[in-house]
């Protein structure tokens, strides 16, 4: 009866209820929606960064980030190789020594960052291939190089023509060779843009007397939510011996520019909030000012506080609930919607993306546990204001509510 | 004789702090069961305020009173609501019902308060709407009812939970005097036939009339209490 009573009581005003249950609705849709495509975006940007260089994870010997010197490098073992890649949700790993070198092109040196590569592997971790503007891509067994198209400007040279590198090989040789250039490739970034020569593998342990030896194997994982079990998992498998390093670390401040980014959107979700409790909490006076003599009716006659606080609350709830429901239901097809075919914009921010190598979109990141924890936060919302009328029936005098 | 209420000098001052009103002035009253008692005096004498203490609605400021031998004078708020529930029952001036509720409902709704059984409920529910002549109405909201309808459904109500007396404060004052008198007769077969307690206040000398036991007060203090035997 009491759940009767309160529900009857709903249909009582029905448009009350409506707008009510509405702003519930679109209040918890414009959080999921938001939210979703927030970290979505942000997700995509991180992948499009890691993508550049670092991949998402690096294991390199341990203290090797700090004092980034051939010497800190570590021989790649099949056993290794296998340790790595039985790991779940990695979905690649490439190998890679790495060192300082001048580069000379005749009249021009400049410093520059050596990278001995699979090729092939590589390019599945940081599409390699793609970056390619001129000549053509490595062969794993090539004596030549790749040079980022910066460097080849400062150095003043093109493809087929000869760069020197010089530098320190392991345990203190001499490291010093010659190499045709075999294809130029271009980064978004400057500042790799005018540092980057890669050499095939076996060639780049050749220069720097160092056969079989690694710097740092670089992973790419099926899905970025993975990272930190992938990081765990890896740790746990391969001992102390390595350093196991997510790019968080490695990039702390593009991290700190993400954190920024979400806590602004965080601001716009707590006006979105705030806005919402504001209507609800409207709503919740009206009633119970319009209702104020009917509560002391029902006091008069014998209905206990406990009881008519029930029907009250069961109210609130049916409307809070109801337009959740909506909400989820209609928030899961928009979200899938948007994770399927992200939102492509264009004009001068688009022009931005593509120089940088990323593709101009806005994809949404289909997440329960986003979808869920709006959800959730605008049910709590609602209600703590529920409490409102709770407060109200607990503190009625009946007859004093009954004067008119 | 059995005694339902015993007010021994009842006082009910309000705002003492700032500009008092004496609304009841020293009244003791006996109320013994089976009476059909108006309540009567101008407005401002203090009618609601007292009928308001009788019923364990408010407290006084002095005095006691004593319900069926329980002094309810000192009882605690939840627990005035729980013995109204069972000891009294209540017909307003108007809008006693709960709007959402068919007449059935209303009615039934204060015994589920009280936790009766359904099937008892079900039954007492159609006697008594019965017995006040809406058997015909007993699925209609409110709302369709008229004013003299919704006031017998209140009656109907009141006597569900098979309270010690019924008070009514100024039932009639929004009827015309046919429904008026409709509501007057209902009353006076109850108490007749049932022996149910009445106490109502009324302005209407053609309701007076009807009463057995007559109570005027004047400024909050009972003026003249007669008993006159029924014209009807
Ligand atoms: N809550 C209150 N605060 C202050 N004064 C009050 C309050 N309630 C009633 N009064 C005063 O107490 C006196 C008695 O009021 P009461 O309502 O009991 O009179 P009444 O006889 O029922 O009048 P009416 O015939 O108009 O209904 C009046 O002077 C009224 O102004
Ligand atoms: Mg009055």
């Amino acid at each position: 009866m009491l759940f009767k009573l309160a529900w009857r009581n709903l249909w009582r005003n029905r448009s009350r209820t409506l707008i009510t249950m509405a702003s519930v609705f679109f209040a918890v849709l414009l959080a999921i929606f938001t939210m979703s495509l927030q970290k979505g975006v942000w997700d995509n940007l991180t992948k499009n960064v890691v993508s550049f260089y670092s991949g998402y994870v690096q294991i390199h010997l341990n203290g090797y980030w700090n004092e980034q010197i051939l010497d800190n490098s570590f021989a790649f073992t099949d056993s290794l190789n296998q340790a790595i890649l039985q790991q779940p949700h990695i979905t690649a790993a490439t190998p890679r020594l790495e060192s300082f070198a001048l580069a000379s092109g005749g009249q021009i040196t400049k410093g520059s960052m050596v990278a001995g590569i699979d090729p092939e592997k590589e390019h599945i971790v940081t599409a390699l291939k793609n970056k390619l503007t001129r000549g053509s891509f490595l062969q794993l067994n090539d004596q030549t190089v790749l040079l980022a198209e910066g460097l080849a400007k400062k150095l003043q040279l093109d493809v087929h023509d000869t760069v020197v590198l010089l530098g320190q090989g392991y345990h203190g040789s001499t490291a010093a060779g010659k190499y045709s250039i075999k294809g130029l490739v271009k980064f978004a970034s400057p500042e790799i843009n005018e540092t980057m020569v890669y050499l095939p593998l076996p060639e780049a342990q050749n220069l720097y007397s160092a056969p079989n030896m690694l710097t740092s194997v670089v992973i790419s994982l099926d899905n970025p939510q993975n990272l930190n079990a992938v990081v765990g998992n890896l740790k746990k498998a391969l001992g102390s011996r390595y350093e196991i390093m997510p790019w968080q670390e490695m990039m702390p401040e593009i991290e700190q520019l993400i954190k920024t980014k979400e806590g602004s959107a965080q601001i716009i979700l707590a006006v979105l909030y705030l806005l919402v409790s504001f209507g609800i909490f409207g709503t919740l006076l009206m009633m119970t000012a319009e209702r104020r003599y009917e509560f002391g009716m029902l006091m008069a006659i014998g209905m206990k506080r406990r009881r008519l606080a029930g029907v009250v609350f069961i109210e609130s709830m049916l409307v809070t609930i109801t337009g959740c429901m909506a909400a989820v239901l209609a928030g899961i097809p928009l979200v899938n919607y948007l994770h399927q075919h992200p939102i492509r914009f264009t004009g001068q921010m688009a022009k931005v993306y593509e120089d940088f190598g990323f593709e101009p979109v806005l994809p949404a990141m289909f997440s329960m546990e986003v979808i869920l924890t709006q959800t959730a936060i605008v049910s709590f919302i609602a209600l703590l204001l529920a409490l409102y009328p709770l407060l109200h029936v607990y503190r009625l005098n009946e007859t004093e509510a009954m004067k008119r | 004789m059995d005694t339902v209420i015993d007010a021994h000098n009842i006082s009910k001052v309000y705002n003492p702090d700032t500009i008092p009103v004496h609304a009841v002035n020293n009244v003791h009253l006996h109320v013994e069961r089976g009476e059909f008692t108006a309540l009567v005096g101008p407005s401002g004498s203090g009618k609601t305020t007292l009928l308001n203490i009788l019923g364990g609605l408010d407290h006084p400021t002095s005095g006691n009173v004593v319900i069926n031998g329980t002094d309810i004078t000192h009882l605690g708020s939840n627990k005035l609501i729980d013995f109204r529930l069972h000891n009294i029952g209540f017909v307003f001036q108007s809008f006693n019902l709960i709007p959402v509720l068919t007449a059935r409902e209303n009615v039934e709704f204060i015994m589920l308060l009280q936790n009766v059984p359904k099937k008892e409920r079900d039954q007492r529910v159609v006697a008594l709407l019965n017995e006040v002549g809406l058997s015909d109405k007993m699925d209609v909201r409110p709302a369709q009812l008229s004013g003299g309808q919704q006031q017998r459904v209140a009656v109907a109500r009141a006597l569900a939970s098979k309270p010690q007396f019924i008070l009514a404060d100024e039932p009639t004052a929004n009827l015309d005097s046919a429904s008026a008198f409709n509501l007057l007769d209902i009353m006076a077969k109850l108490n007749r036939e049932e022996n149910m307690t009445f106490i109502f206040s009324t302005h209407d000398q053609r309701v007076i009339e009807r009463a057995r036991r007559v109570i005027t007060l004047v400024d909050g203090s009972i003026a003249s209490d007669t008993a006159q035997t029924k014209t009807d």
